[in-house]
């Protein structure tokens, strides 16, 4: 593995399974506060984000403090990113101030493949364009864990705009590595074919409970208007069709794992009793994520 | 009366089905004799041993940014790059700053061409009034101050009205219409073809049917006006089975490929690296398969390299906010011959009749022509020197090619327009 996490399909299943197990060990036990080490001591870390996001850069922040690391970070408002400034300028002028890490979310595809090629130093995706965000899929890969105790021989559910979403691509080429079925459902148009093919044990469906049926784990997907460039399905008839509601639940496995990425839109794409159930693992998804991202901080910065 | 005898190459004039060791003499910036042993005497000579002599290669597609976006590339620099790829003649499209719909415009390329370029430029006059695809552009005064064809390449003609009746108007002024063919629609936001690697990347696609539609649109038209209808920079294997369909039936319908369209498809693009974004987008490897046997069987009538420059700090941005196109004019020959001919696929005769005189009966260019008393321009290229592309020392004014640093086997050796030398590889 490079010094980079720029995402999931160029990395290796050992890579990953390090990931996780390091992860494992930077999680609190039940009712501890979380650990705090001084392995990053001294070490600078950016957090650039040209997109806007609360948990991912707060989640980021906290897992570098936690390790001992400076930390700062720069939003797209309120910087030079806002004056036109181009990408290039932007990291180069940070490169120069030399920070051990940059942690980089922005709304366009391959953003920080581009810049890796130019840059020295070790870049984290924290999510580009409607390509990957790795960190997601390993955090998502470690509350499985924590549920099911394996990735190994799971019926894996993701439903929703799968076709613009970065979380889809990256969970489905973690899993994938590890001999999941994966199941994409949504509506046709936001479920490219080829989506089929871009990784081994893949099935599409356009029928919700076909999906569900037998699943393991059900991955909600945010529905993202803000990256459609048109209203590619009848926004008013999503939740009858797409939304995950109790009933769904009966269908798959009985201990089925319901996740979401977040923010979730409560009677969008889930209802509030299941966000809200036993079922759902979406709060361990959030707090996984200190902890996966300090281990991904810790092998980007080890070097 | 200066005279030149370029000696003992192997002297290939497709357009009068020429094809001997020979040699060539030329005189007063004309070709007066194709012979063996031609008296030298007072005669500056040029070893062609080992060499193929060729009439000087057209391009029928190019963009040379002037007037209006000189820092990507100008009509000189343009044509020195172009006679650093073989090439004595280019067509240079009309989407400058302004676009060339006026005679004006016209005539200021052909000046400008006149001073500074060092091979023959033609301009290109656009179809509409700023390519906006709405009103007609003044074709008439555009051909009388030396427009050669009619397009709004970069762009469609979106509306099929309007393109039926410029068709019309150019079968009257027996010129050409070339389209380039997208369906803006189908295409809106797209960055490359779409696909599995788009997929697998997150790019947004431009679907192949958005070219296939539009090839299907002026097919139709071009039966319905018996304009002469040619194809830019096809791509989509369907397209190229069109034009078959079209050609069958008898039409007026000709097409030209690139380079990077017969040699590379988009599972060959590294991962967001803009030098291999353009328009249309490199396609699947079943249609560069169906471009390289369209070359090879004649549907496909030409190769044109729609160079295309853009300056460095445009091409160093998000892959999504790079604009469309690479330069190509130095590399053409070499892909023509890694692709068509090393493989055995053609005869060297055929590979020199898609780099001129196909390009161009395409346009009715008096060019393209070993004929005595035809200008004298020639192209002496290698086969199998091997050589290694090196973008840097381009004469272009841009450095946007997926090419550097490949090898080549075969490739320009010298290029001469109307008798004198434009170019020569130095080491020669």
């Amino acid at each position: 593995m490079s010094r980079c996490l720029l995402d999931i399909e160029s990395i290796s299943r050992q890579d990953i399974e390090a990931i996780l197990a390091r992860s494992k060990t930077f999680q609190p036990a039940p009712g501890e506060p979380f650990k705090r080490t001084t392995i990053l001591q001294g070490r600078s870390i950016v957090n650039l984000f040209f997109e806007a996001s609360t948990r991912t850069r707060t989640s980021f922040e906290i897992a570098a403090r936690r390790m001992g690391a400076e930390v700062l970070s720069i939003t797209s408002s309120g910087s030079s990113v806002s004056k036109g400034e181009s990408l290039v300028d932007t990291l180069n002028t940070l490169g120069a101030m030399r920070p051990d890490a940059i942690v980089m979310r922005h709304a366009a595809s391959g953003a920080p493949h581009f810049l890796s090629r130019y840059l020295p130093v070790p870049i984290v995706n924290a999510g580009d364009g409607t390509h990957e965000h790795p960190t997601q899929a390993l955090l998502d890969a470690l509350t499985i864990m924590d549920r099911r105790g394996t990735l190994e021989n799971l019926r894996v559910a993701i439903i929703g705009d799968i076709a613009h979403s970065r979380v889809a691509r990256s969970n489905i080429f973690l899993l994938s590595k590890f001999g999941a079925q994966i199941v994409l459902c949504g509506p046709a148009t936001l479920l490219p074919r080829q989506m089929g093919q871009i990784a081994p044990g893949i099935e599409l469906t356009t029928d919700m409970e076909a999906a569900i049926r037998g699943a393991d784990v059900i991955m909600m997907l945010r529905v993202q208007l803000e990256r459609q460039n048109e209203a590619a399905f009848p926004a008013a008839e999503y939740f009858s069709f797409y939304g995950l509601r109790l009933e769904h639940i009966e269908a798959a496995k009985p201990n089925v794992i319901v996740m979401h990425p977040g923010p979730i839109n409560r009677g969008r794409e889930i209802a509030s009793e299941v966000a809200d159930s036993q079922r759902s693992a979406i709060l361990n998804q959030v707090e996984n994520g200190i902890a996966v991202r300090m281990a991904v901080l810790e092998k980007v910065l080890a070097a | 009366m200066s005279k030149l005898v370029i000696q003992n190459g192997r002297v290939i004039d497709p357009s009068t089905n020429f094809d001997q060791l020979a040699d060539v003499a030329i005189e007063d910036g004309v070709i007066r004799e194709i012979a063996a042993n031609i008296d030298d005497s007072g005669a500056e000579t040029f070893d062609a041993s080992g060499l193929f002599v060729a009439p000087g290669f057209v391009d029928i597609h190019v963009h040379l940014r002037e007037p209006g976006f000189e820092h990507s590339e100008t009509i000189e620099s343009g044509s020195r790059a172009a006679a650093a790829g073989g090439f004595t003649s280019i067509c240079c499209m009309p989407n400058t700053q302004p676009v060339n719909d006026s005679a004006t415009v016209t005539s200021y390329i052909v000046d400008r061409a006149r001073r500074h370029a060092v091979v023959n430029v033609y301009p290109i006059g656009a179809i509409t009034k700023n390519s906006d695809g709405i009103e007609l552009a003044s074709f008439a005064s555009m051909k009388q101050a030396g427009i050669v064809a009619i397009s709004d390449d970069g762009k469609p003609v979106m509306n099929a009205r309007v393109v039926r009746h410029a068709m019309e108007f150019a079968r009257a002024l027996d010129m050409p219409l070339i389209e380039h063919c997208e369906d803006l629609h189908l295409s809106a936001g797209g960055n490359m073809h779409e696909g599995l690697v788009s997929t697998r990347l997150g790019l947004r696609g431009i679907p192949r049917s958005s070219e296939d539609v539009m090839v299907a649109r002026d097919i139709l038209l071009a039966e319905v006006t018996g304009v002469r209808y040619h194809v830019a920079h096809i791509s989509s294997h369907i397209a190229v089975e069109m034009v078959a369909f079209a050609k069958a039936r008898g039409l007026n319908v000709t097409a030209e490929a690139t380079p990077h369209h017969f040699v590379l498809a988009d599972s060959d693009m590294l991962p967001y690296d803009s030098n291999y974004k353009m328009k249309p987008p490199l396609r699947e490897q079943p249609d560069v398969a169906a471009v390289t046997q369209g070359l090879i069987s004649g549907v496909i009538d030409a190769i044109a390299t729609d160079h295309a420059p853009h300056p460095g700090d445009e091409k160093m941005q998000e892959f999504e906010r790079c604009p469309f196109g690479i330069i190509g004019l130095e590399t053409a020959l070499g892909l023509a011959l890694e692709q068509l001919y090393h493989p055995g696929h053609v005869g060297i005769s055929h590979i020199v009749k898609l780099f001129t005189s196909n390009p161009a009966r395409i346009l009715s260019l008096d060019r393209g022509t070993l004929r005595p008393g035809a200008p004298a321009d020639v192209t002496i290229f290698s086969a199998d020197r091997p050589w290694t592309y090196d973008v840097a020392k381009s004469p272009s004014k841009s450095r946007n090619s997926p090419f550097h640093g490949r090898n080549f086997k075969g490739g320009p050796v010298a290029t001469i327009v109307a008798g004198r030398f434009v170019w020569r590889l130095e080491d020669v």
